[in-house]
């Protein structure tokens, strides 16, 4: 469904992503994993559309779709999750969910936005109460719900989670998780995540990418990947001393 | 005297806020845009004597015109724009459009009647212009208009989305070049009410566009630049400021005194009146 051929990228003169080539089946959900500055997000700007690509290709279904402006590629089904929680904070609940909803809208008009609205509101029940209030008055787990909700509302083909868990409680983390793994199984949804949290994602993945300074050095079924005594090293860093106890 | 006025001001500090809320710019042609509705009011109303309503309308159209090929052509085709580059671009927009004036309407200032003919209106004790009813009206119009647009439209939800978050508004499939040109064609149409309403008062020719954009800046900045609430209240303080000090100390330092208020106040709060100070920031474009 997804491909990404020796995708590089830069900011400026730092060359963060170096020949990235991924790809992500239909119905499968893909964890990337990799330190801190690895270049795990600049990935998934990079297929979404907000960061340039310099060289190498992405394609979705085959078609070429690189260098394709982020917001024309929501309308061909890709919907990103951004880092940290970037919902439009001044504005209220469902005002957030109206513009994550902006494809609904210019395609099946006001009706139809209204009753996407109201399905959201039943598989984020905290959403449908708090739905007048500010979105930036939300606690940190309701506003990744709400971004969840955001992404959802453009009825993606393929969605780009990034660190879905970062700083929210365990229980929370468990219900993001659970959530996910309710999409891909119901609506055969496509999710490509990246995760701190390398135990949790991988348990509900079906394979995994390991980058490491903008290469991918590592790819596997998710299984591999737990069990892998380098990645369990690197990124799983309780289970490692499981071993030694 | 003061409110007239300081209703100017505060359209033109809306019009610098959509377009800084948009692209994190100041728009220094905001100035002539107010211009160009006068001076295009004159000639609707005063040589081809259409119809007041008609006029007016007519002339927001074509400001707003003005505005949308402002930005189709001098905006939008910068291929890496940034807040300097941009600004610039706007202040050789602004002596060109200056400069155009001055061809078509000539050098004079251009008299135009006042909306209604009606004389003074006695209103407990003080006498009124229906003039500056007018304008306290169109003023309160426009900023309730403005209100709904941004709170219940969806192209104005989309608009703030992407003041907001530019990334977020993208990926929920808001095109930000279309909003930008959206902010320049709105701003250039308020900016031509607020040219439209004062020229019966002021008269207008081809120069006043600086010192209009001046204030008007002043008062966008005194209020929290971006915040249009704040904005008006500015903007009206601005203008009352400026007609007491004309009044008790002397009409030569009108221009100076609100000026130096404005001064006074951001060495004070530099956020403005209204605005918090952790807000002041330059929006990359
Ligand atoms: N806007 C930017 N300008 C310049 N360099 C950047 C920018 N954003 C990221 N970088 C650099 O690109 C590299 C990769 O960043 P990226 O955000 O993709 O990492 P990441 O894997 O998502 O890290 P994290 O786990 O901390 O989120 C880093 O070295 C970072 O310093
Ligand atoms: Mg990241």
């Amino acid at each position: 469904m997804l491909r990404l051929v020796n995708v590089n990228s830069n900011y400026g003169l730092v060359h963060v992503l170096k020949n990235v080539s991924l790809h992500v089946g239909k119905g499968e959900v893909v964890t990337i994993i990799g330190a801190n500055g690895a270049g795990k997000t600049t990935t998934l700007r990079a297929i979404s559309g907000l960061q340039p690509v310099a060289e190498g290709q992405i394609y979705l279904d085959g078609k070429d779709i690189t260098g394709i402006a982020a917001q024309k590629l929501v309308a061909m089904g890709v919907a990103h999750v951004p880092e940290g929680r970037q919902i439009f904070a001044p504005m209220s609940v469902h005002d957030n969910l109206e513009l994550g909803g902006l494809q609904v809208y210019r395609r099946f008009g006001r009706k139809q936005l209204k009753c996407e609205i109201e399905s959201m509101f039943e598989r984020f029940e905290v959403l449908r109460d708090r739905q007048n209030q500010y979105a930036g008055t939300l606690s940190g787990g309701e506003q990744q719900m709400l971004a969840l909700a955001m992404a959802l509302m453009s009825r993606p083909r393929l969605l780009l989670l990034d660190e879905p868990s970062m700083g929210l409680a365990p229980l929370i983390v468990k219900e993001i998780f659970r959530i996910i793994e309710e999409l891909q199984s119901e609506n055969g949804l496509t999710v490509l995540l990246i995760e701190q949290n390398a135990n949790a994602a991988l348990k509900i993945s079906d394979r995994g990418y390991v980058l490491e300074t903008g290469r991918i050095v590592l790819e596997a079924d998710a299984e591999k990947l737990l069990s892998n005594p380098e990645v369990k090293r690197a990124y799983l860093g309780r289970e490692q001393r499981e071993i030694w106890e | 005297m003061g409110i007239q006025r300081g209703s100017i001001y505060a359209l033109v500090a809306i019009g610098f806020n959509m377009i800084y809320n948009s692209t994190g710019i100041i728009n220094f042609a905001q100035g002539e845009f107010v211009v160009l509705g006068g001076l295009m009011m004159v000639t609707l109303t005063m040589n081809l004597s259409l119809s007041m309503p008609f006029a007016f309308l007519l002339s927001v159209l074509f400001v707003t015109i003005v505005g949308f090929l402002m930005e189709r052509l001098t905006i939008n085709p910068v291929r890496e724009p940034t807040v300097l580059r941009l600004i610039i671009i706007t202040i050789a927009v602004s002596i060109l459009l200056k400069g155009l004036a001055m061809c078509i309407w000539g050098k004079g200032s251009l008299y135009m009647r006042q909306f209604t003919q009606t004389g003074p209106i006695e209103f407990f004790g003080a006498t009124i212009m229906p003039q500056t009813l007018w304008i306290i009206g169109i003023l309160a119009a426009v900023v309730s208009a403005y209100i709904l647009f941004f709170n219940f439209t969806l192209t104005g939800k989309c608009m703030r989305a992407c003041s907001i978050n530019r990334d977020s508004a993208r990926l929920c499939g808001i095109n930000d070049r279309l909003m930008v040109m959206l902010s320049f064609a709105l701003s250039a149409g308020i900016g031509a009410v607020a040219g439209i309403i004062i020229t019966p008062i002021i008269q207008m020719d081809y120069g006043r566009g600086a010192l209009l954009g001046l204030k008007g800046f002043g008062a966008a900045v005194l209020g929290g630049l971006g915040n249009s609430g704040g904005a008006v209240v500015a903007g009206l303080l601005i203008g009352i400021l400026e007609a007491m000090s004309g009044g008790y100390i002397s009409s030569h330092y009108m221009d100076a005194i609100a000026l130096i208020v404005m001064l006074f106040v951001l060495f004070v709060r530099p956020g403005g009146i209204f605005g918090k100070s952790e807000e002041i920031r330059l929006k990359e474009f």
